[in-house]
């Protein structure tokens, strides 16, 4: 999903856009652009609200180049300022539930003990040709609790590391590994009997091991 | 030492990506070897974070991209400095 970031095109390329080849923005962002859009969605559970607040974001960030210190990765910077942004809509629109108050860190309940089975092991990518596979994934994640859901976008979805992750979210890197850890179990619970069908399929038609 | 399964449930993010120490490790997987519910367990829980990161699952909607560099185009148009 996230290309790998190169830093010297990074950091040549913002020296340039600052130096006035504006153009070369569009290139900056467009690796940020899938995780912008899916941060701001999460916090906004809106498609167009999650689309004005990423262009917004791109705005803002642009704005704000000379800004950009360089001590993180500018993916992580820009995710920063589309998580204020989508915080500060929710602020506006008095939408604010608790569990986008951002430190549960101390939060314990749930049961995040995972779903025992033996019904099935591996469900193969190739089944997501299936919109009704993805679409259960989908759903399991949209329906976390949002402290989790943003982690395992960042973590999972974006392949961002644990510091990096830490820095956009603004927590410590022990929350992500916590929430990622709850994340993880409570989505293997939700899936683990929907699951099973797609997984049984692949035996039917003889692609199994 | 033998671990009991909870304690390998515990662990299994950390142990899927790899940020679990030697010993630990070393404990769970005698543990995986004669239990079958943590090896799927673990089996599943990794195929759940293979699939969550399907860029299947995610996709961007329809034209967002371009609207977002030509909301940037237009951005760039008032040649506002740096």
């Amino acid at each position: 999903m996230t290309k790998a970031p190169n830093p010297e095109f990074e950091a040549d390329c913002i020296r340039r856009i600052l130096a006035g080849q504006h153009q070369l923005f569009h290139e900056l962002i467009r690796p940020c652009e899938h995780a912008i859009y899916f941060l701001l969605l999460s916090i906004l559970h809106n498609e167009a609200d999650a689309e004005d607040a990423a262009q917004e974001t791109a705005i803002k960030a642009f704005r704000n180049l000379h800004m950009f210190r360089g001590d993180s990765q500018f993916k992580t910077w820009a995710l920063s300022i589309a998580r204020n942004e989508g915080l500060g809509r929710l602020r506006k629109n008095e939408r604010l539930r608790e569990d986008s108050l951002e430190d549960l860190t101390g939060d314990n309940t749930g049961d995040f003990t995972p779903a025992v089975l033996t019904s099935w092991r591996e469900v193969p990518a190739e089944a997501l040709e299936k919109q009704e596979l993805a679409a259960l994934i989908r759903e399991a994640i949209e329906d976390l609790p949002d402290i989790y859901r943003n982690v395992v976008l960042l973590r999972d979805i974006e392949e961002m590391d644990v510091a990096e992750t830490a820095a956009a979210l603004g927590v410590t890197e022990g929350a992500v590994k916590v929430r990622l850890h709850r994340a993880r179990a409570l989505l293997q619970r939700k899936l683990a009997h929907k699951l099973k069908p797609f997984a049984s399929k692949r035996s039917l038609f003889g692609w199994g091991k | 030492m033998r671990i009991d399964c909870e304690h390998v449930w515990e662990h299994i993010s950390a142990y899927i990506d790899g940020e679990v120490d030697a010993v630990l490790r070393a404990d769970i997987d005698k543990h995986l070897e004669t239990c079958e519910i943590c090896s799927a367990v673990l089996d599943s829980t990794r195929n759940v974070v293979v699939l969550v990161a399907d860029g299947r699952v995610f996709e961007l909607p329809a034209g967002y991209s371009q609207r977002l560099h030509a909301r940037i185009d237009s951005e760039l148009e008032l040649g506002s400095p740096l």
